[in-house]
């Protein structure tokens, strides 16, 4: 674990530092991939840019709602640098909604953006589990496998490792994989056959996560959540199938 | 691709997809919940906090387990640390703001790396009034596995730790909206 970087007197929040990291390299790699489906690399950038903005903003102003009594007694929270004052749900919202609007208003295919994009959220499912493993949150469940790791007073799977391992895998099997360079055919499969394939390996490795959420008779959240993500994937790629189909019929 | 929704293979490999996904959520079920009520003391969140017995610079002594059925907010801390400081003025207002509710700050000055003459003029000057524990052996230091200061842990009235904030300083409504997620769940 190292979850904090000291230099002098100022202390460097590692976990974050690495999600930023991540967001840059995801961002370079989309744009460098941009013109394969047809979308400009500036315009790529605009549009993701624009949307992590509207995530934070939106972020912060989702989570000031929740607290709003807090906030109006300290006003000048709403310009924190603490992560912790994010909304996750809100970010995602709002972040979602700015995309839209922005490729809404250029007469953009959301389905090459989405596909052109994909890089950068893989990159993200990479930065997020190496962000875990720093800040020793995320971890894995008891086991007494010869690879477990000591943490939090058990001997644990490194379940960390797991989640970059495979997120790495599926970055690399989109990125570089020649099958899936040649198919841009149908706009915004690539995406959806990512989202299902990712929310899929969510499903697998929560198993082994040890401090998921747990709803109904014991079940894990995430892997409902997961279970949902990749049949909504699935309809969509079903979907975009089915007007193809009727594209090339008319 | 895995999935090309214009061939025949798709709804068979979509549906075998779902299935084992089912069944794996389903087989993987159950575990954890058995597993949670053994979790070992560990600072971090949804584990039992480590307990410890400090004295406070006034002598007296405080056991954090005596503290049970109130949420307490533990803060590493020293007097040279620049983000410590510029958090407490913050940490005194939401203290004096909760403490009739029962809300407790243990502020554990790191005295190992500290002096107590200055810890004592610190709180002299901000006029400090919730405990200042001395940890001259650096206990809670090892415990808690601190690698930074300010280290900050919000302790549910169960004695599980909600949360962990690493660094400083926190934005007072920080403070203020973990002190009510506690006030509202981990009540014994």
């Amino acid at each position: 674990m190292f979850p904090i970087l000291q230099i002098g007197g100022l202390a460097i929040q590692v976990p974050g530092l690495l999600i930023l990291l991540g967001i840059w390299l995801g961002l370079h790699t989309a744009e460098r991939g941009a013109g394969r489906h047809g979308v400009p690399a500036e315009t790529l950038y605009n549009l993701a840019f624009n949307a992590i903005i509207a995530a934070v903003v939106g972020a912060r102003l989702a989570y000031a709602g929740l607290h709003l009594d807090a906030f109006i007694r300290s006003p000048l929270g709403l310009f924190s640098l603490r992560p912790e004052l994010l909304d996750p749900l809100g970010g995602l919202a709002a972040g979602g909604l700015a995309f839209y609007i922005a490729v809404r208003r250029r007469s953009l295919d959301p389905g090459r953006v989405l596909d052109a994009l994909t890089p950068l959220v893989a990159m993200l499912l990479i930065a997020i589990p190496v962000a875990h493993l720093a800040a020793g949150t995320g971890y894995g469940a008891p086991t007494e496998l010869p690879w477990a790791v000591d943490v939090w007073g058990a001997s644990r799977h490194p379940i960390q490792v797991y989640e970059i391992l495979a997120a790495t895998g599926i970055f690399a099997w989109f990125q570089y994989g020649p099958r899936i360079r040649n198919q841009t055919r149908i706009s915004g499969v690539g995406f959806l056959n990512f989202l299902v394939i990712s929310a899929a390996a969510r499903v697998f490795l929560e198993a082994f996560r040890g401090d998921g959420l747990l709803i109904g008779p014991g079940f894990r959240l995430a892997q409902v959540a997961g279970w949902a993500i990749a049949a909504a994937g699935l309809a969509g790629l079903w979907a975009l199938g089915r007007r193809a189909h009727e594209a090339v019929s008319e | 691709m895995p999935y090309s929704p214009d061939k025949p293979s798709f709804f068979p490999a979509a549906g075998l997809t779902l299935i084992l996904c089912a069944v794996w959520i389903f087989l993987s079920s159950g575990a954890e919940r058995a597993a949670a009520g053994e979790l070992p003391p560990a600072p971090q969140a949804g584990f039992p906090a480590p307990d410890f017995t400090l004295q406070t610079i006034e002598g007296e002594t405080i056991t954090l387990s005596d503290l049970a059925g109130r949420p307490v907010l533990v803060n590493l801390w020293a007097s040279w640390c620049a983000p410590c400081r510029a958090e407490m003025p913050a940490l005194q207002r939401t203290y004096e703001r909760f403490k009739d509710s029962g809300f407790v700050v243990l502020a554990v000055n790191v005295t190992a790396q500290d002096s107590r003459e200055a810890v004592e003029a610190f709180v002299s000057t901000h006029e400090l009034t919730f405990p200042i524990l001395l940890d001259p052996e650096g206990v809670v230091t090892s415990l808690y596995e601190n690698r930074a200061l300010p280290s900050s842990y919000f302790i549910r009235p169960d004695g599980v730790v909600s949360e962990v904030v690493i660094g400083g300083p926190m934005a007072e409504v920080l403070i203020v909206t973990r002190i009510e997620t506690l006030f509202t769940i981990g009540a014994p």
